[in-house]
């Protein structure tokens, strides 16, 4: 769920920091592997508060904060993190593009030191493109409590690369980084990378092919190296992506060509083809990096993952991986339930308690009615309304979700999942990016780039919109609790709304994957592509963090921009109820002209009206349909949801729409924020409409079909 | 020395083997190159999906998850 005020909304819609470059100081890139604790480390560093959570691919696109160092400025830019730079995948371009040509003075690798063998492939294909690196070997409380003994200076020795020891969230151990970049940066030390040394007849092409490059091209000789080696490799994406920033031509070069030919069939003799040149090269990588770590390493335990192992087996087990989860999912819905009731009741009676004396006080200085109207029971109203029913849920809600995905479980959830997601042709990653949409829809929507195939991750964003975000979320659990607890109260009443709320996010988790089955047939034909997805080890989450982080970074964030579109929102509906043609309400005029439809899907047609109003964001929809019912005359002071009950009551609700507005809820069109982010994201119109249209179509015709069967019952 | 080859997916939960051969198309092999799968690694079968189709592997001290068709492909030999 990455919710932070630039890593959702409208800020989505125009984050392409790609490289920016710092004009008075120095810039440092921030690289490595997915999940090593490079965003905890710039956020240490810079005081922002990038969303880090344990799962990889968490950062999906380029941030950048400042920090200072004695007395100089340095520039920090957090690159999505990568296995290697060789790859295609969108997160792995901006890395690799990052590093390759935005020039940074610095690069700062984070390996987890826990795992070192595998990261160090990263810190030499990095080695290869820049001489300006640093080794940052975080994690450094893991790998003692697991026994692993990293001796530093020899590590350095070996790759000739400065290297520091680190622990992210201890805030101290961050100093010996700083004052090392800023060393770099001002040259008192001068990394001489000791690259890997590949095949003797590989490097000697590479030397061929150098030396041609420097004859040919002006560009900067430590690229030589690096590009010589594409060439062999063939890599025509990062050879493309080469040309373009450089501004040179590699593949229409006629000497580069005859070169490349004779190399071909040179290697041909010797069994070097284009399908094994990355096997050679990468066991070159992975044999230097095992001699290192054997050198560099002492494992005092060779049983350090056993807990973790122990807790997986159950988390993932065959009989309780998935009844866990729902379990997990529950408990989580549940205490958000019986927790939020109380804050509710507080914050509606004492906004209504303020409500009246702002009444009394408009009547005391002779505003005119109309005015104080407006604004009182227009503005005023709808925003404290949201408030009430939005900020209690919310407040408990993230911070406990925070907490599962702090601890590493998201990816468990993804491969408890993954079979299902298989047999409808897609990935079991989608299920992280459905997970990040519980906190918002266009973050999950941005979150689907950690899935790498693109017919997969097009299923993936339009299917988002399945589970109901934070803006629908509180909405669902009032009507659970009116309605479906009912007369239950207490202990009761919470364990059946929250079954009723569990039931609507199964409804959405299935509908994903019928629908995804259904595009894969259709209109987004193709096979499952591979999964390959690492599971990291589960860290213990930091509480106070979490709880500043989710109550000030979203809950907050989220909620002012509910109140954002409230209130414009509550003034427009305000006008739309009370002014009319012929003494009927526009507001009745529509609702009216809706509600044949409307009875159809045994909704009525202000619920309609309430849900096509609440596109700017689908908090306003509970609102909306009060400010109906009430604008048409009598007025009844909030107390609690169970006087919002009252008034639904009133107005014709029965259980059948309560369940319908519930699935609708679930199943409608995406908020604007959302829609607009598909566009950015798949770059069609034509994907943005069927975002649009596939839930709603799905949203109707599942309640017709309940109407239909009710109607036959009751 | 007795040597077996045999499938990676069918590398029984807890057992050890090592790579041989990786079969799989060029960018799933890139996928599995970029986690340091190479010949020779070594590769223990640590958990099941309980979906079926899939499952986790320790490689060099870190747990993936592949599918079946992928690990498939992958040629594995026990000593």
């Amino acid at each position: 769920m990455g919710l932070t005020k630039s890593s959702m909304g409208n800020t989505l819609l125009n984050s392409n920091i790609k490289f920016n470059k710092n004009q008075n100081g120095f810039t440092i890139a921030l690289a490595g592997n997915p999940n090593v604790g490079k965003s905890t480390i710039f956020n240490s560093l810079t005081g922002l508060h990038q969303h880090t959570g344990n799962w990889p691919g968490k950062t999906v696109s380029n941030a950048t904060g400042h920090c200072s160092y004695k007395n100089t400025d340095f520039l920090l830019v957090d690159i999505p993190g990568t296995y290697s730079i060789l790859s295609d995948s969108q997160e792995e371009e901006i890395a690799r593009d990052y590093i390759c040509f935005g020039n940074p003075d610095a690069t700062v690798v984070v390996v987890d030191s826990t795992c070192l063998e595998r990261n160090l492939n990263l810190v030499f294909q990095i080695m290869e493109i820049t001489d300006n690196v640093i080794v940052c070997v975080n994690l450094l409380d893991e790998a003692k409590k697991k026994h692993i003994k990293i001796d530093l200076n020899l590590l350095s020795e070996l790759l000739g690369v400065p290297v520091v020891g680190t622990i992210a969230r201890k805030k101290k151990s961050l100093n010996n980084l700083l004052d090392t970049i800023y060393k770099v940066c001002n040259k008192d030390i001068i990394p001489k990378p000791k690259k890997v040394r590949y095949l003797p007849i590989i490097e000697n092409k590479i030397d061929l092919l150098n030396s041609k490059l420097k004859e040919l091209f002006n560009i900067s000789p430590n690229l030589h190296r690096w590009i010589s080696l594409k060439l062999l490799d063939d890599e025509q994406t990062i050879i493309k992506s080469i040309e373009s920033h450089l501004n040179i031509n590699l593949s229409n070069n006629v000497s580069i060509n005859n070169i490349k030919s004779d190399i071909e069939e040179e290697f041909s003799h010797i069994d070097i083809t284009k399908s094994n040149f990355k096997d050679i090269i990468t066991s070159s990588i992975m044999q230097r990096a095992e001699q290192i770590c054997d050198d560099v390493c002492t494992f005092e335990n060779s049983n350090y993952s056993n807990r973790d192992r122990k807790i997986d087996k159950i988390l993932t087990s065959k009989t309780f991986g998935i009844p866990i989860m729902i379990l997990f999912l529950g408990i989580i819905f549940w205490i958000t339930i019986v927790g939020a009731n109380y804050p509710s009741q507080m914050l509606f009676s004492f906004f209504g308690f303020i409500q009246e004396h702002l009444l009394s006080f408009a009547n005391y200085i002779n505003c005119p009615p109309w005015l104080s109207d407006m604004l009182i029971l227009g503005v005023f109203r709808t925003l404290t309304w949201i408030i009430s029913v939005m900020l209690p849920p919310m407040a408990i809600f993230f911070p406990l979700f925070t907490f599962l995905e702090d601890l590493g479980y998201l990816p468990r959830i993804a491969f408890n999942m993954d079979g299902f997601f298989k047999k409808c042709c897609c990935s079991g990653k989608q299920m992280i990016t459905m997970c990040m949409g519980f906190g918002c829809n266009a973050a999950g929507v941005v979150g689907c780039r950690i899935i790498s195939s693109p017919r997969e991750r097009l299923m993936a964003i339009l299917t988002n919109s399945f589970v109901p975000c934070n803006g629908r979320f509180p909405f669902l659990i009032t009507i659970a609790t009116i309605f479906i607890a009912g007369s239950y109260t207490g202990f009761t009443g919470s364990i059946i709304s929250t079954i009723a709320v569990l039931f609507v996010i199964i409804l959405g988790i299935f509908m994903t994957l019928i629908i995804s089955k259904i595009l894969s047939k259709t209109i987004l034909k193709g096979i499952p592509s591979s999964f390959v997805l690492e599971l990291p080890p589960y860290r213990k989450p930091q509480f106070g963090k979490i709880l500043v982080r989710s109550i000030f970074d979203r809950t907050l964030f989220v909620l002012g921009r509910a109140i954002c579109v409230a209130a414009p929102a509550g003034l427009v509906i305000w006008i739309f109820a009370n002014i009319g043609i012929n003494g009927e309400s526009l507001l009745n005029i529509i609702a009216n002209f809706l509600n044949p439809f409307a009875s159809l899907m045994g909704l009525d047609g202000y619920i309609l009206t309430a849900f096509i109003f609440g596109i700017p964001a689908n908090e306003i929809v509970l609102p909306i349909i009060l400010m109906c019912y009430l604008g048409n005359g009598s007025l009844v002071s909030l107390d609690d949801t169970f006087a919002i009950g009252n008034i639904l009551v009133q107005n014709g609700w029965t259980i059948l729409t309560a369940i319908n507005v519930m699935i609708f809820t679930c199943l409608h069109f995406p908020c604007t924020t959302t829609l607009l982010t598909i566009k950015k994201e798949t770059g069609k119109w034509k994907w943005t409409f069927l975002s649009f249209i596939i839930p709603t179509i799905c949203g109707i015709i599942l309640c017709m079909f309940t109407t239909f069967v009710y109607n036959i019952f009751v | 020395m007795n040597t077996k080859i045999t499938t990676l997916n069918k590398l029984p939960v807890n057992e050890t083997g090592f790579i041989y051969d990786i079969q799989c198309s060029e960018n799933v092999k890139r996928r599995l190159l970029d986690l340091g799968i190479v010949k020779n690694t070594c590769i223990k079968t640590i958990l099941k999906s309980p979906s079926n189709g899939l499952k986790a592997f320790s490689i060099r001290g870190s747990l993936i998850a592949i599918r079946d068709e992928d690990s498939s492909s992958i040629k594995i030999y026990i000593k």
